[in-house]
């Protein structure tokens, strides 16, 4: 637990902060546990998320890196813990969520733009103005998709910039990434990293990224959580700060080497010990 | 080649048909019992165009009409109200496995004592199969609806009212269209059975009947012919209607 300690900021009157004290953490996470049946995958967990930085989540298979933010985004039950954004509980921001299976997570009844929309008109919003804002977010992004048509009739690529676009719709607070770009080949994941990057510059909103690729964890965060095996301690919450936009080159300049390597030998003693 | 391909589907017609010539041709069969296929569609033609065929394949449209549209009207609600509670439907899956494994036919001498002779006993057994087929289909397809669509909208703030409305009713529709094709095609198949017995008038099951009854071999082959082109076309107008409305199914 002593690696969790030393990252966690101390805070013991947790007092609700202040949106705009851009220092202060965006999400803490206090006393996190979970089980599933006999196994404890968190047990006693706390960290906390930095504001207006796109941080990856990194770990052995089976650790919890999912769970993490599917219990941060309020998908899963806590058994135990608190999980507060700026002192307010999930149901109190706006939030945006990116699965990994772009398929399943389209409504394929709706076409592209209803797609985007869809978060809006839960909210209510008027017609007009869903297409206001969706046509801002296009030409914000400077996205070429014909978004008449149907999700099936786009490629994976393009359905998963959709699925982010239907995220980033209600101008999130934090945008949760679930290794989002695992289902597409190496070529679209390229592009779509630069995507991202560019939604995250563009945006600057919190992003935390689930990733099994360590390459793609380093190349686009300003930091890199990397957690053991289960009960999941935060082992080391390794910092890069190549400037932005970052491009192919960024990947052999020695900074970005020397961090992976480092985070490549945390993780492999951390399967090791398993 | 390439062009012919288009022409695949009529080789197996071509040949039925020729083997049907050559077998009444080389009198294999008693040709009372086997008419040829060109007295066969004559009779066919005649009886739909100014015969009683025509009427009496009406009537067992209609009366197909009627069942499976009351069985959709009944079936459908129901099974999204069972298929959105898993617990619900488990507590409830042994009744209609049980009634749907029993034969609808079975329940023909109860629906004579409850409507009488006539075509409301035809039409409510035919209807009572049919849900059944449905209500099943649609259970499971609001069961089976998946899970990251759902988590998909709950994440965007769907309300329980509006994931079932937005999401999971259209995620049911192509399993929903598997259900009133398998129901249109039992529907029918009770339908006929009721038409050749339970004091019948009418109708293609009645036409059959009377036809083998009086020995006209060539009306009843065209009775059947008729029989088989009303399953086909029931079947393909729901997959015309589902490819329409549910054009994302299988993609």
């Amino acid at each position: 637990m002593a690696g969790a300690q030393s990252i966690a900021t101390a805070d013991p009157a947790r007092k609700v902060h202040d949106p705009t004290h851009r220092t202060a953490p965006h999400v803490t996470i206090r006393g996190l546990s979970k089980r599933f049946s006999d196994t404890a995958i968190y047990d006693n967990f706390d960290f906390d998320i930095p504001r207006g930085k796109l941080i990856s989540v990194f770990g052995p298979n089976g650790c919890g890196k999912s769970t993490l933010i599917n219990m941060i985004a309020g998908l899963f039950p806590v058994d135990a813990g608190e999980i507060l954004f700026d002192g307010q509980p999930v149901s109190k921001i706006r939030f945006g969520y990116v699965f990994q299976n772009y398929r399943e997570a389209m409504f394929p009844w709706l076409r592209a733009f209803d797609n985007i929309a869809y978060p809006l008109r839960l909210m209510g919003v008027s017609k007009a103005e869903r297409t206001a804002r969706v046509g801002k977010l296009v030409a914000h992004l400077g996205v070429k998709i014909d978004l008449a048509l149907y999700p099936y009739q786009l490629s994976g690529g393009q359905q998963q910039l959709v699925s982010i676009m239907r995220a980033l719709i209600v101008n999130p607070e934090i945008l949760f990434l679930d290794e989002p770009f695992s289902a597409l080949d190496y070529e679209m994941t390229l592009f779509m990293r630069e995507q991202l990057q560019r939604v995250f510059m563009e945006t600057a909103t919190t992003m935390v990224l689930v990733s099994h690729d360590l390459e793609e964890a380093v190349y686009l965060s300003d930091r890199i959580l990397l957690l053991s095996r289960h009960p999941a301690r935060a082992v080391e919450f390794v910092a890069y700060d190549a400037p932005r936009p970052r491009t192919l080159e960024t990947m052999s300049e020695a900074d970005f080497i020397s961090t992976k390597a480092h985070c490549l030998d945390v993780f492999q003693r951390e399967v090791r010990k398993g | 080649m390439k062009r012919l391909q288009p022409l695949l589907p009529f080789v197996g017609v071509a040949v039925l048909l020729a083997v049907w010539s050559l077998t009444v041709w080389m009198r294999v069969v008693d040709p009372v019992l086997l008419p040829s296929p060109f007295s066969t569609f004559r009779a066919m033609w005649t009886g739909m165009t100014s015969g009683k065929l025509g009427l009496d394949f009406l009537k067992t449209v209609e009366r197909t009409v009627y069942s499976t549209a009351i069985a959709a009207v009944i079936a459908i609600p129901l099974g999204i109200l069972l298929g959105s509670s898993e617990k619900v439907y488990r507590s409830v899956e042994f009744l209609i496995d049980f009634f749907r494994s029993t034969p609808a036919s079975a329940m023909f001498p109860l629906f004579l004592v409850l409507f009488g002779v006539g075509d409301r006993t035809k039409i409510s057994v035919a209807a009572f199969g049919a849900a059944l087929v449905i209500l099943f289909n649609v259970a499971y397809g609001v069961m089976n609806a998946r899970k990251t669509r759902l988590l998909a909208a709950k994440v965007m703030g769907a309300s329980r009212l509006r994931v079932l409305f937005d999401v999971m009713l259209l995620e049911s529709l192509p399993q929903t269209f598997v259900g009133l094709r398998n129901g249109v095609s039992l529907a029918l198949v009770i339908i006929v059975v009721a038409e050749m017995f339970i004091g019948s008038q009418d109708g293609l099951g009645h036409s059959v009947f009377e036809a083998q009854q009086l020995f006209e071999m060539p009306r009843m082959y065209a009775a059947i012919f008729a029989a088989g082109v009303l399953g086909y076309g029931l079947n393909l107008l729901f997959l015309l209607v589902e490819r329409r409305f549910v054009h994302w199914s299988g993609k």
